[in-house]
């Protein structure tokens, strides 16, 4: 006979930033919760808890996600990204930088969210459009910066992407 | 607060079904879980198990180009269908909708049969899905059937899904050539409160409506199609004032088959209103599209 714990618990093996993680989840758990309270990856934040202000954005296998509102055990076999895992050896990733040079935050809340769902757009579109830009980030709520500063970000996170790539091929 | 529930991950539908039979109303099928966890976190439904659907391989897209007629399956993602690219050249209204339906994280992982089954009133999708005269395959214990949208789709929340019954996919008809289509809603923030779509497909002659489908999604417990607004743009010619005069009937038609309520996102007046304005709109867009050589 199953144990009950056991008939409501998954084992889970998935890359979180890199790195390998095995863990016995329960059924129920949201990715957010597993993330923050299990692993204490707290970049990604809680806030609406309904998919809709984009504060807990991460990416799973290189897609976006409401962490809040996905279950954790869904990343079995995976890879997830979250906003800890872009600085390499203390140095920022060029979102990230873009984001501090363009003063693109203010009390930082929604900030990962928003770099996260950055990252995300510039794999569908490395030289995005305002419209593609806008069509991405529009899931994602700030509450004090405003979006100018925002956009600037991204459009310069996106023109440092390119510059690298165009020098890596160089 | 989520509660604890058992998982269960068949590998067909055959055995989902089963489970289902077997489980009855303390079982529920699982697939991307956008509209269905936002329920349970908040206590408005609770079940033992969740049925996950996306190991059967029920993803697929396919263009028949020979029968004219997109497959979706029950677990493909809006995000999938939005980048489909013989999506887009056939169906554009669809993508078209696609885009603007929720946010990007949302199409990444919710999925059409999800958003079908779901039966939530505020679907973009299933008023889309009405105005193509797309059928829905599904299955369960006894065997498979088919049903149209609009006999899937019962009541608010409410499908004709049987106990043991699952969405398998959607078949999706293409418009005929020359067809001219428009889908536009009124939204604040995510939500759409008003869905208005119209399809025309030209005569013989090219000249005036030969058929018109006109739908309207979000002002009811499901989404509609308004015949009254259909039969007065049938055999309208498409160019000279008889055809304005004939939008702003149907729009007229539209107005009173609507049955909105009041809620936060405006009064049933307001959403009549809008409806009116939109169905105009969407009938002049699509009579554009018609004289541009269709979009359908």
């Amino acid at each position: 006979m199953i144990e009950p714990a056991a008939a409501h618990t998954v084992s889970i093996e998935a890359e979180i930033n890199g790195r390998r993680v095995r863990a016995a989840v329960p059924t129920h758990r949201t990715l957010l919760d597993f993330l923050r309270e299990d692993l204490a990856l707290t970049a990604a934040k809680r806030a609406c808890d309904v998919q809709v202000c984009g504060a807990c954005t991460v990416l799973v296998d290189g897609l976006p996600v409401s962490a809040c509102t996905f279950l954790a055990f869904e990343i079995n076999g995976r890879t997830v990204e979250t906003c800890e895992g872009l600085a390499r050896e203390g140095v920022l990733h060029p979102i990230q930088q873009a984001f501090v040079d363009a003063g693109a935050l203010q009390c930082g809340y929604c900030t990962p969210g928003m770099i996260m769902i950055t990252k995300a757009l510039l794999a569908d579109h490395p030289r995005p459009s305002v419209e593609e830009i806008k069509a991405y980030l529009h899931g994602n709520i700030c509450r004090c910066t405003g979006y100018k500063k925002i956009l600037d970000a991204v459009l310069a996170a996106a023109e440092a992407a390119g510059d690298q790539k165009e020098g890596a091929v160089s | 607060m989520l509660q604890p529930f058992h998982l269960h991950e068949p590998a067909t539908p055959a055995e989902a079904s089963g489970i289902l039979e077997r489980l009855g109303d303390d079982a529920r099928v699982y697939a991307g879980g956008t509209e269905l966890l936002l329920a349970m976190k908040q206590g408005l439904l609770r079940y033992g198990h969740l049925i996950n659907i996306k190991r059967m391989g029920l993803d697929a897209i396919a263009f028949d180009e020979a029968a004219g007629r997109l497959h979706l399956g029950a677990t493909a993602t809006h995000r999938a269908v939005e980048r489909s690219e013989v999506i887009a050249r056939r169906y554009p209204m669809l993508v078209a909708m696609e885009r603007h339906l929720a946010n990007v994280r949302v199409r990444a992982v919710g999925t059409v049969g999800g958003n079908l089954s779901f039966a939530e009133p505020h679907s973009d999708l299933a008023t889309v899905l009405l105005l193509y005269g797309a059928t829905a395959s599904v299955g369960g214990a006894s065997g498979r059937r088919t049903v149209t949208i609009g006999e899937l789709l019962v009541d608010a929340y409410t499908t004709a899904l049987a106990q043991d019954e699952l969405l398998l996919g959607i078949d999706v008809p293409a418009l005929p050539r020359g067809a001219g289509a428009d889908y536009r809603k009124f939204a604040f923030f995510e939500r759409p409160s008003v869905g208005v779509g119209a399809v025309l497909v030209p005569s013989a002659d090219g000249a005036a409506v030969g058929e018109a489908r006109v739908a309207v999604g979000c002002v009811g417990p499901v989404p509609r199609r308004v015949p009254e607004a259909e039969a007065v743009l049938a055999g309208t010619p498409f160019r000279g004032g008889g055809f304005e005069r004939a939008a702003e009937r149907a729009a007229e038609a539209v107005h009173r088959a609507c049955d909105p309520a009041d809620d936060l996102y405006g009064s049933a007046d307001y959403k009549r209103h809008l409806a009116r304005v939109f169905t105009g709109r969407a009938l002049d867009a699509a009579r554009e599209r018609v004289l541009g050589g269709g979009w359908g």
